[in-house]
């Protein structure tokens, strides 16, 4: 079942990755021509704007497609690891790709005693996969293969490829945007007359624009931004359910989980920007239940909880889940 | 007239894309089948290097036991021997090596003084990855077949697999007594 399931994940996440694109070029194209319309006051300064706008996302896209996870690594202040220094790191990854059909990944190790991992680059030939020292001490072989599991999952379904171009298109809705509202706070008025006087009759259309270009400069961003959360947290309930099916072994992964519950160090190199990569949000702990909309991982007791699904298991109750984060 | 010719170029045209695209997807896949089905042997392969390694290192430590470390050779050489006689005597000499190993990391928790030597620990590491690598290989190799099974069993490439001699490959048996003993647990 599970190169069922991988292929036509592979192909449902592929298809996503295109339309995310599509969708935030839209937004951008969208975005650069009322702006551009706004500034100018005329329809080649809207098409200019358009093409610049759906340029730099296309170059940005391209640029983070092949050096992405350099930079992601290197954000992450992330050491390439030899097979010498960590055995069993390395022994437990490539039992992974095998059962996951795979080529092995790049290891990196984090020093850091926070608990997390993550994946990155742009297809299963091309990845790389983070651990912090803190994980890779505190966890049990077991553990350790449920958490590399996900991360495999996450290789495997072409989650690596997503989360990079979501990145790098998110964050240029939110550049472009904040550019304008900035440029317009600034210099808006100004700007807006002089061209009035070269458009004979643009004027009252230029100032619709104007409100609606403002009005998307705003929106844009927290929409594209929900989008890529949405994604996101779909992304890891699949990664989890996708690593037992690699290992067939629930226990490993649930008791990881619990672990990183218990876990109250927060990461020293993990920003806003990289968050979305990892294995558990590495900004957000346990009982800060994360308001819905706003986190890019289910919160861990959900994680768990589905977990429990697989085996049978009763969920944990309320009690016992609020305890686990005082835990160990 | 032309209408009905159109038309009939159309269709032939569908029909030979449908086989063209058919026969490569099932190609495909049979592949993969071919590619994970040799990883199982470059594991087991892996595990026949690892052992006399093993043999070496606890040779010393244990006098009393030399009947569990002549069974491990032995079982070792019968299925290096085994591995040109067919899949089923293979799985058959594989699986008494592995039983014959999981004895011999039981006697190891005996001896106190062989437990945390530090060349035995490693080895130990090396072969339970070896043993998940073979164990997660035979699963990847699984989930190939039946992928490529039901690739061709279900409609409408069922209609070509026939004819273009798609045929159903078999899945690797697990070992019976895999479940039942426990593995050796690192830390």
């Amino acid at each position: 079942m599970a190169s069922t399931t991988f292929y036509s994940e592979k192909s449902a996440n592929l298809r996503n990755s295109v339309f995310l694109v599509v969708i935030v070029m839209f937004v951008l194209g969208v975005l650069g021509a009322a702006i551009g319309y706004a500034l100018t006051g005329s329809r080649t300064g809207a098409i200019g704007a358009i093409v610049i706008a759906v340029i730099l996302g296309a170059l940005s896209s391209i640029g983070s497609y092949f050096v992405g996870d350099k930079l992601v690594l290197a954000a992450s202040s992330a050491k390439p690891v030899s097979e010498e220094q960590a055995p069993q790191l390395y022994n437990v990854i490539r039992e992974l790709t095998i059962a996951a059909g795979i080529p092995m990944p790049a290891v990196y190790v984090i020093q850091d005693d926070a608990m997390n991992a993550f994946a990155t680059g742009r297809d299963p030939a091309h990845s790389s996969i983070a651990i912090t020292t803190g994980l890779l001490n505190v966890m049990n072989r077991e553990e350790l293969q449920g958490v590399l599991g996900h991360e495999l999952s996450h290789v495997r379904n072409y989650d690596i490829r997503f989360s990079l171009l979501v990145g790098v298109l998110v964050g240029g809705v939110a550049m472009l945007s904040g550019f304008f509202l900035r440029y317009t706070f600034w210099f808006g008025g100004g700007r807006r007359s002089n061209n009035d006087n070269n458009n004979s009759g643009g004027g009252g259309l230029q100032i619709i624009i104007f409100v609606i270009a403002i009005v998307l400069a705003v929106l844009a961003p927290i929409f594209t931004r929900f989008v890529q959360l949405a994604v996101s947290r779909q992304r890891e309930y699949l990664a989890d359910a996708s690593s037992v099916e690699l290992t067939r072994n629930p226990h490993g992964l649930e008791s990881a989980l619990a672990k990183l519950a218990g876990d109250k160090v927060v990461m020293k190199e993990a920003n806003k920007a990289t968050q979305h990569l990892y294995f558990h949000n590495p900004l957000m702990k346990l009982n800060e239940n994360p308001s819905a909309l706003f986190s890019t991982h289910p919160p861990l007791v959900d994680r768990i909880n589905r977990l429990r699904q697989l085996t049978g298991e009763a969920p944990l109750d309320p009690d016992t889940a609020g305890s686990l984060g005082a835990a160990s | 007239m032309s209408l009905g010719l159109i038309i009939l170029i159309v269709v032939i045209v569908a029909l030979v894309g449908f086989v063209i695209l058919t026969y490569n997807g099932l190609v495909q896949r049979r592949l993969r089948v071919d590619e994970a089905f040799s990883q199982i042997s470059v594991q087991l392969k892996r595990r026949w290097d690892l052992i006399p390694n093993l043999v070496a290192a606890v040779k010393g430590y244990m006098d009393f036991e030399q009947d569990v470390l002549t069974k491990v050779t032995d079982a070792r050489a019968a299925a290096v021997a085994a591995g040109a006689q067919g899949p089923a005597q293979q799985a058959q000499a594989e699986n008494a090596l592995t039983g014959t190993l999981r004895s011999l990391f039981a006697v190891v928790e005996n001896y106190p003084t062989l437990k945390p030597n530090e060349n035995v620990l490693s080895l130990q590491e090396q072969l339970t990855t070896t043993e998940n690598q073979i164990g997660f290989a035979r699963q990847h190799y699984n989930a190939t077949v039946l992928d490529f099974n039901t690739g061709i069993a279900t409609f409408p490439a069922v209609l070509l697999a026939g004819p273009l001699g798609f045929a159903k490959r078999e899945f690797f048996e697990a070992e019976p007594e895999a479940q039942a003993v426990p593995q050796v647990v690192l830390r």
